[in-house]
């Protein structure tokens, strides 16, 4: 039996054994409740559901605006947060200078930030946007911080003894080398992200899968509300999945490096 | 051509002050192969940081053709021990040994920079390799691409730290083979820290002991063994037990100084 948790086939076998049941438990839970409760439709219903909104109705009206904002956010918070990642790890003075600041800024609940957020710029793709940089930063910044930190002295003294100084040492080795750290501050900060995008789509907008949800919700339009969560589910993991992909293809030398 | 001369380290850590190099003199001529012995932490390791320019001793200077070095000099390489940490795991092996050549201080042109690299790679026999990540090579392999990046840099001194403690016995007799080879083959001087007296006896033209920390040169040993040195005939020669028992008595020599901090 041992092969059903050792081996990748076995795993994934085993893995959708589990997933069946769980479903299938589900499924039969809401096929037992009579017709005329609402709150938990049947796995028809929300099909339908989905079929009506998200194939392919609704993609260009909630879900293009969803994405558009979260990237924007997220993109601005790895230039950003990659930046001040190095400026804080190269120079423990001002690392020590703005230690305080950035403990406390980190630790301001993301959805506390919404208020003053709309107050200063509204209900539109700007708040949201701040919002998602804001708060998806931080990893980043103390994931590259320590990345920066704990280079290889060895590594660092072959590339001072070959006289490999300035931008040519930070694009050719800094970069690469610190690279496995950025990455794991962009997988917390995606998860981060997708939640702060919802949560703001919820509070103020127009449009948007969290808006959606929420209007779902508030019109007792219970079949739609669950299509949309599934939605936002699935979403959550294809843009990990995909994060995944380009994290493999940019540390290929890196994973192949740690099985050794 | 270089002049070790007055040198002392003291590391401050804190109110506490440690001496790890008490003072050193000592020169290396052009084409020597000088090999540095001491027991443990009698700052070998230190003295190669500062003759590289990675240090600034604290008192006394190190002088490569008259010019006291403060930072990594031109005319230098230097291999250290930990070759995987050392290269860089994600450029191949033509990369690594390229990289000094075209972004480092030598700033050669692409084709001289090829040429070098190649002729570096076929010395340490790592043709057809070129292409291979490190990870993807042996340990003594690897160590083999560290010195081929070194000599592609075309050096007129190299310096060794410990480079063959990483690597099994077998390698070790090859790599150290290598090594005396590729000296001839073009011409520059090597300084090799080592904690192995086999192995400075049987690589060295002269034999630095260090002393126990804070270290001074114990003594100054001229190895006048034959060249080209041989594993097997070299080691079974009377001169060379002689030597090695030579050296095993001053770094074993019990410390006669009184202690202090």
């Amino acid at each position: 039996m041992t092969w059903l948790t050792r081996t990748r086939r076995g795993a994934a076998l085993t893995g959708l054994i589990g997933s069946v049941l769980i479903i299938g438990a589900v499924y039969l839970f809401t096929e037992s409740r009579s017709e005329t409760d609402y709150v938990w439709p049947t796995f028809g219903e929300v099909w339908a559901a989905f079929q009506d909104t998200w194939l392919f109705e609704n993609v260009g009206s909630d879900v293009v605006p969803s994405l558009k904002r979260m990237f924007i956010g997220f993109f601005i918070a790895v230039v950003g947060g990659v930046g001040v990642g190095f400026v804080l790890g190269s120079s423990r003075v001002l690392d020590a200078l703005a230690s305080p600041v950035v403990s406390f800024l980190r630790s301001i609940p993301a959805a506390a930030l919404l208020p003053p957020a709309i107050v200063l710029f509204g209900i539109g793709d700007v708040t949201k946007i701040v919002v998602i940089a804001f708060v998806c930063c931080w990893p980043i910044i103390l994931n590259t911080r320590d990345g920066v930190r704990e280079l290889d002295s060895t590594m660092m003294s072959s590339t001072a003894i070959y006289g490999i100084t300035g931008l040519s040492r930070f694009r050719l080795v800094v970069l690469p080398a610190v690279s496995p750290r950025i990455f794991a501050g962009m997988r917390v900060s995606l998860s981060i992200a997708i939640l702060l995008l919802v949560t703001s789509e919820m509070v103020a907008s127009a449009d948007g899968i969290g808006y959606f949800v929420f209007l779902a919700q508030q019109r007792f339009a219970v079949d739609d509300m669950w299509a949309g969560v599934i939605l936002l589910g699935l979403l959550g993991v294809a843009l990990n999945f995909l994060l995944g992909v380009v994290e493999r293809i940019v540390l290929r030398w890196h994973r192949s490096a740690d099985l050794l | 051509m270089l002049e070790v001369s007055g040198v002392g380290v003291t590391y401050a850590r804190g109110a506490t002050t440690t001496k790890a190099i008490d003072k050193l003199d000592f020169t290396v001529s052009a084409g020597e192969f000088v090999g540095i012995v001491g027991p443990s932490g009698a700052g070998k390791t230190t003295l190669l940081k500062c003759m590289s320019g990675l240090l600034r001793p604290t008192s006394g200077a190190v002088v490569l053709h008259g010019r006291e070095i403060t930072q990594p000099p031109l005319e230098m390489a230097v291999v250290f021990q930990d070759y995987s940490r050392s290269l860089y795991p994600w450029f191949d092996v033509q990369r690594n040994v390229v990289l000094p050549l075209r972004h480092g201080g030598r700033k050669m042109a692409k084709d001289a920079a090829l040429a070098a690299t190649a002729e570096a790679i076929k010395a340490v026999g790592l043709e057809g390799f070129e292409e291979h990540h490190p990870w993807q090579l042996s340990g003594g392999m690897q160590q083999r691409v560290a010195i081929a990046r070194a000599l592609a840099y075309q050096p007129e001194i190299l310096l060794m730290d410990e480079p063959f403690a990483s690597v099994d016995a077998q390698t070790r007799a090859e790599l150290e083979d290598l090594v005396l080879q590729v000296r001839e083959q073009f011409g520059i001087t090597i300084v090799l820290v080592t904690h192995d007296i086999d192995e400075a006896v049987y690589m060295s033209d002269t034999v630095v002991v260090l002393s126990r920390p804070p270290s001074t040169v114990q003594e100054i040993l001229t190895i006048d063994l034959p060249k080209p040195r041989h594993q097997a005939t070299t080691k079974t020669l009377p001169e060379y037990g002689k030597l090695r028992t030579r050296v095993y008595e001053s770094i074993m020599v019990p410390d006669s100084r009184p202690a202090s901090v």
